[in-house]
């Protein structure tokens, strides 16, 4: 049996030849960390005692929180709230799992002997783990130079939002919660660090699995208070999974650096599965409240939504982005002119949150597709009804909040998915079940999926009057290098940093299509060096960029590219380069048929520049940026696009609830995605199967819970689970609709993230259609056979 | 996530190692499924391990006496796949349910008896067939009926100086039905609630594991035809008795009682049909 892999990646990484962060050895000498962290989910920190660890044999260095106070300053927040972030705890600790010190030592081991040695005089301080405990008057202070929990707390109103209301046939209302989890990469945190001090100063090179976005360079290079020139940070070629969850790592660069700095060597620190389950990073909680007003025929005229997010103890950035990466699109799938939005986010004693494939969309679909199908149930509407009947029909859309939806065909989606999903069908085995007294369900959700984020709705948190003139931000610019050497092998380097999506596949691909070339001839480099990666302040794999943003920049730079070749074929083919077209590995002349290889055309430009004609283009090595339109600042009004693409899911799940053991079995899951343009379909496959199961994750299995005394309980693989290969064998439909984006010179949307949107609201809809003769609410995840019999009780 | 330092030691016989056991601070090495990660993460630091896998006479598989005996460093994985071990055909059915394969290839069946989880199948299906454990002490040999094994969550009548060495299970004798079932939150999870099922004649014994702090064993006389309905009101109130623990975000007590109720007459109907057969 032959394998022919789907992507150039492939073959490697199945046969053990993946190079990951700690594969590799990049400086001799360096030494091994471990860290030591707070038990206390709040405590003073009375004294640390660190002279038994460092006299242990085998120790090169032992840092603490004097260590740290003098030398690090306060991450930069995107609120003036003072909640000062740093990479330890200094004089309190506030969660479970915070670092406190740093052992350095000759290898993981010794290093775990001395961190034992090390003692931490806490005086446990009052706990706080709720989000709406946290929000109450004389709520325990998680910092308390704050006077308060709330972070941050905007409100916004677009639209007639109260005349909508006044006017509603019906006001229909619901409170729901959303849970923390995970995407558990299988590969956790690493860092390589490397302090140096110099005739003109410190420099920290590093190695770290990072993706982004780099906005975090500048964060953690102010920390140590190094200018980001002398902050070089390598990612290697491959990162074992992220889905944002490792844009966490930036505080543990910061730490590792300075304990480098104290060992005066290179420091390697491999996080371990159980600090990454404890401490490293999660999707946020959200606690909500939703109104629609509804006209007597099932049109939503307005929203009124209330947001809050439980962040954990500190504001990480590039928290409080949950709540306003969906700004642009918080009206979803729906036309509603009018919407009205509190935006808080509380600090709690749980670990920091963060990025999370889907960010913010599966909490805001969470609340915003369970207010659906309620509308369907006050207005008496089938649910595929009540939501045909709101879709956005025209593009490009504005929104209220200021997102423009760039393209789609929303009502053909959801007709595609109704008919292969066979919404009918599992309609009449809902008929059927009911009749036997079995529990059977069927749930949608609609869902606008964001690509390709606009930077610019960091600024939401600060106020419109705040904000200062000449320093707002937007955009999301993309650069690429590609260079064509001797032999006419095309080189791209990408600054992408992937996690395992296959951009060196589909790069290539784009690169070679563009150039006539066979993908033979084109080589894709994905090892990030910011000293010569090419990378701006939005860079990094997140925000579903890679289709929208780095594949337009690819072809901005290969046709860079091209125009030089085109000048070193014109001295072979003596006619002028304009107009010379590049196909099967040629340069052809479309007026007299003569052609010349492609590899020729680029030898003239490297060997005799001096026969181009004058003023012909001579780069072999060129970049191409990508600066996406309708990426601009929010406005003084709040609005904000906050996005470059909108895809759209449209997904529905049938479930049979077993009447006696009350298990969940997804009978059919049914999805159709629009992600524009489609570049490669097995990768695209891909996507969906894995945002499915990551929302499956979060619908049935994964949550990280406290105890209320602030302990973690799923701090293992024991109580957090996963879900495995056994868990989804499902029965899966899945197309496509195309509406390619005209923002993207391919028409590509981002495609990695929409059903991790989508899926865990359409499971809950689908158990509450399940559970609805029994009458019990559904209004939080994950939802399993424990919870839906005490639900029942 | 590593081991604080201990010793490692591989003695060449059973002695041996009871002697290195009796000199205090050592813990028995087997398949390591559960102790090697509790070593990773400190919860606990003896000073010596006592590899016993590769110990004469303890890796036997064999039909004595009407018992299948196996011997301490035999793996689950060989147990369910040997064709000797079929005799005993509850343990068939529960070996599918002990973990995953990956870790039945390395996990005996002493060592989950010795662990003694309380969610755990094996001890389950020793105390429902009244299997008979061996141990090995300073003192010489003992035999523990399964039923007295575990004394708690964790814990058994094993001493700190004792070496398990092996476990005889009865095999089974015409007229007898078996069934077992668990229900977990993935399939491989420790269970929720599950029952292991002996029907002979008119007598079911079972025991229920994942619902108290050991397995916990209960004998009905059934009717002559019985049906899972029937069954109901006396596997439920079976199952409110038993149940004794405050469950967890997985399962909570009352859910792991339903569940517990649910499986015990569905495997005592399946058993009693097999015995019948």
């Amino acid at each position: 049996m032959t394998w022919t892999p789907a992507r150039d990646e492939d073959a490697a990484l199945v046969t053990g030849g993946g190079r990951f962060v700690d594969d590799l050895d990049p400086l001799p000498g360096t030494l091994v960390a471990a860290v030591v962290r707070s038990p206390h989910p709040h405590a003073r920190v009375r004294g640390v005692d660190l002279a038994a660890a460092r006299a242990h044999p085998g120790v090169a260095a032992v840092i603490g929180p004097d260590e740290v106070r003098a030398a690090v300053r306060p991450f930069p927040l995107s609120t003036t709230t003072p909640m000062p972030y740093l990479p330890s705890g200094v004089d309190a600790v506030r969660y479970v799992g915070e670092p406190v010190a740093v052992v350095v030592a000759r290898d993981r081991y010794v290093a775990e002997d001395a961190c034992e040695l090390v003692e931490v005089d806490y005086e446990p301080l009052d706990v706080v783990v709720d989000t709406r405990a946290a929000l109450r008057d004389g709520a325990p202070l998680v910092h308390p130079e704050a006077g308060t929990n709330v972070a941050t707390d905007r409100t916004f109103s677009f639209g007639d939002v109260a005349g909508a209301f006044a006017r509603a046939a019906h006001v229909v209302r619901g409170e729901y919660t959303f849970p923390r989890y995970s995407s558990v990469p299988m590969e956790c945190y690493g860092v390589v660090a490397h302090w140096t001090d110099g005739a003109d100063g410190p420099s920290v090179e590093c190695w770290a699995n990072f993706h982004g976005p780099f906005t975090m360079v500048p964060v953690a290079a102010g920390a140590l208070g190094v200018p980001i020139s002398r902050f070089r940070l390598h990612v290697p070629a491959d990162i074992g999974g992220s889905f944002g969850i490792k844009s966490g790592i930036y505080p543990y660069v910061v730490l590792m650096a300075l304990a480098s700095k104290h060992a005066g060597r290179p420091v390697r620190w491999t996080e371990d599965r159980v600090e990454h389950l404890l401490a490293s990073s999660s999707g946020a909680g959200r606690v909500m409240s939703f109104a629609a007003a509804v006209s007597g025929d099932g049109a939503v005229e307005a929203l009124d939504v209330d947001l809050v997010d439980d962040v954990g103890a500190y504001l990480r950035p590039p928290e409080p982005s949950t709540l306003y990466r969906c700004f642009g699109n918080i009206t979803g799938a729906y036309d509603v002119p009018a919407v009205a939005i509190r935006a808080r986010a509380v600090v709690t004693h749980r670990a920091p949150t963060g990025l999370n494939r889907g960010f913010g969309g599966q909490q805001l679909y969470f609340g915003l597709e369970r207010l659906m199908d309620a509308v369907a149930a006050r207005t008496g509407l089938d649910v595929a009804e009540v939501r045909r009947r709101n879709l956005v029909r025209a593009f490009p859309h504005r929104t209220p909040t200021g997102g423009l939806y760039d393209s789609g065909d929303y009502a053909a989606a959801l007709d595609l998915l109704l008919a292969k999903g066979g919404y009918d069908e599992l309609r009449a085995r809902q008929e059927a079940a009911r009749a036997e007294g079995a529990f059977y369900g069927v749930g949608l959700a609609l869902v606008v999926d964001p690509s390709g984020t606009n930077i610019g709705y960091v600024g939401l948190a600060t106020p419109a009057s705040e904000r200062k003139p000449g320093r707002d931000k937007s955009g999301s610019t993309e650069i690429v290098r590609a260079s064509v050497d001797l032999q006419g092998v095309v080189t791209v380097l990408l600054g992408s940093v992937p996690q395992g999506q296959g951009h060196a596949t589909v790069a290539r691909r784009v690169a070679a299509t563009r150039l006539g070339l066979p993908v033979e001839q084109v080589r894709v480099v994905v090892d990030m060096d910011t000293a010569s990666t090419p990378w701006t302040v939005t860079s990094g794999s997140y925000s579903s960029r890679f289709a929208p943003l780095v594949t337009s920049a690819v072809i901005a730079a290969v046709d860079r590219l091209a125009e030089t070749v085109r000048a070193g074929a014109s001295v072979l083919l003596g006619v002028a380069p304009d107009g010379l077209e590049l196909a099967d590995g040629s340069v052809r002349d479309p007026a007299s048929g003569a052609s010349c290889l492609f590899r020729h055309a680029a030898g003239v430009v490297h060997w005799d520049p001096g026969a181009l004609p004058a003023g012909a283009p001579a780069r072999l090595a060129t970049e191409g940026e990508f600066v996406p339109p309708e990426a601009v600042a929010a406005t003084a009004e709040d609005r904000i696009n906050s996005s470059l693409c909108y895809g759209f899911v449209a997904e529905m799940v049938g479930v049979r609830i077993d009447a006696d053991t009350l298990e969940v079995t997804l009978d059919r899951v049914a999805t159709v995605h629009d992600a524009g343009t489609v570049l490669d379909p097995v990768l695209l496959e891909g996507q969906v199967l894995g945002a499915l199961v990551h929302g499956l994750g979060g619908a049935a299995y994964e949550e990280f819970r406290y105890s209320p005394a602030g302990q973690p309980t799923s701090a293992t693989f024991l109580d957090y689970l996963c879900p495995t290969s056994a868990e989804t064998a499902f029965p899966l439909v899945s197309d496509h609709v195309s509406s390619p984006s005209p923002l993207t010179p391919l028409g590509a949307k981002g495609c990695g993230e929409g059903s991790s949107m989508s899926f865990p609201v359409a499971y809950a809809n689908a158990v509450a259609d399940a559970l609805h003769p029994a009458g019990i609410p559904i209004d939080h995840l994950p939802l399993h056979g424990s919870v839906i019999h005490d639900l029942l009780m | 996530m590593k081991a604080a330092p201990f010793a490692y030691c591989r003695p060449d016989t059973v002695d041996e190692a009871v002697d290195v056991l009796a000199g205090g601070d050592a813990k028995v090495l087997a398949g390591g499924q559960s102790l090697v990660p509790v070593l990773a993460m400190r919860l606990g630091r003896p000073g010596t391990l006592v590899d016993i896998t590769r110990l004469p006479g303890l890796d036997s598989l064999v039909i004595e006496d009407g018992q299948l005996h196996v011997g301490a460093a035999v793996r689950q994985r060989t147990v369910e796949r040997s064709d000797v071990a079929r005799a005993v055909p509850l343990i068939g059915r529960a070996m599918p349910f002990v973990g995953h394969r990956e870790l039945r290839s390395r996990g005996t069946v002493c060592g989950s008896l010795a662990h003694a989880d309380p969610a755990a199948e094996l001890p389950a299906v020793a105390a429902c067939l009244g299997a008979s454990v061996t141990v090995r002490g300073a003192r010489g040999e003992r035999v523990v009926p399964a039923r007295e094994f575990v004394t708690g969550a964790m814990t058994t009548a094993v001493g700190a100086d004792e070496l398990v060495t092996g476990v005889r299970f009865p095999v089974a004798r015409a007229g007898e039905g078996f069934g077992f079932a668990e229900i977990a939150r993935r399939h491989g999870d420790y269970a929720l609630a599950g029952v292991a099922v002996r029907v002979r004649g008119d007598e079911a014994v079972l025991a229920a594991f994942g619902v108290s702090d050991r397995p916990v064993v209960r004998e009905l006389t059934l009717d002559p035809d019985p049906t899972e309905a029937g069954l109901r009101p006396a596997t439920d109130a079976l199952a409110a008795e038993v149940v004794d623990t405050d469950g967890d975000a997985h399962g909570s007590r009352g859910y792991r009682a339903r569940l517990l109720g649910v499986l015990a007459a569905r495997e005592i109907v399946r058993a009693h049909r097999e015995a019948q057969a």
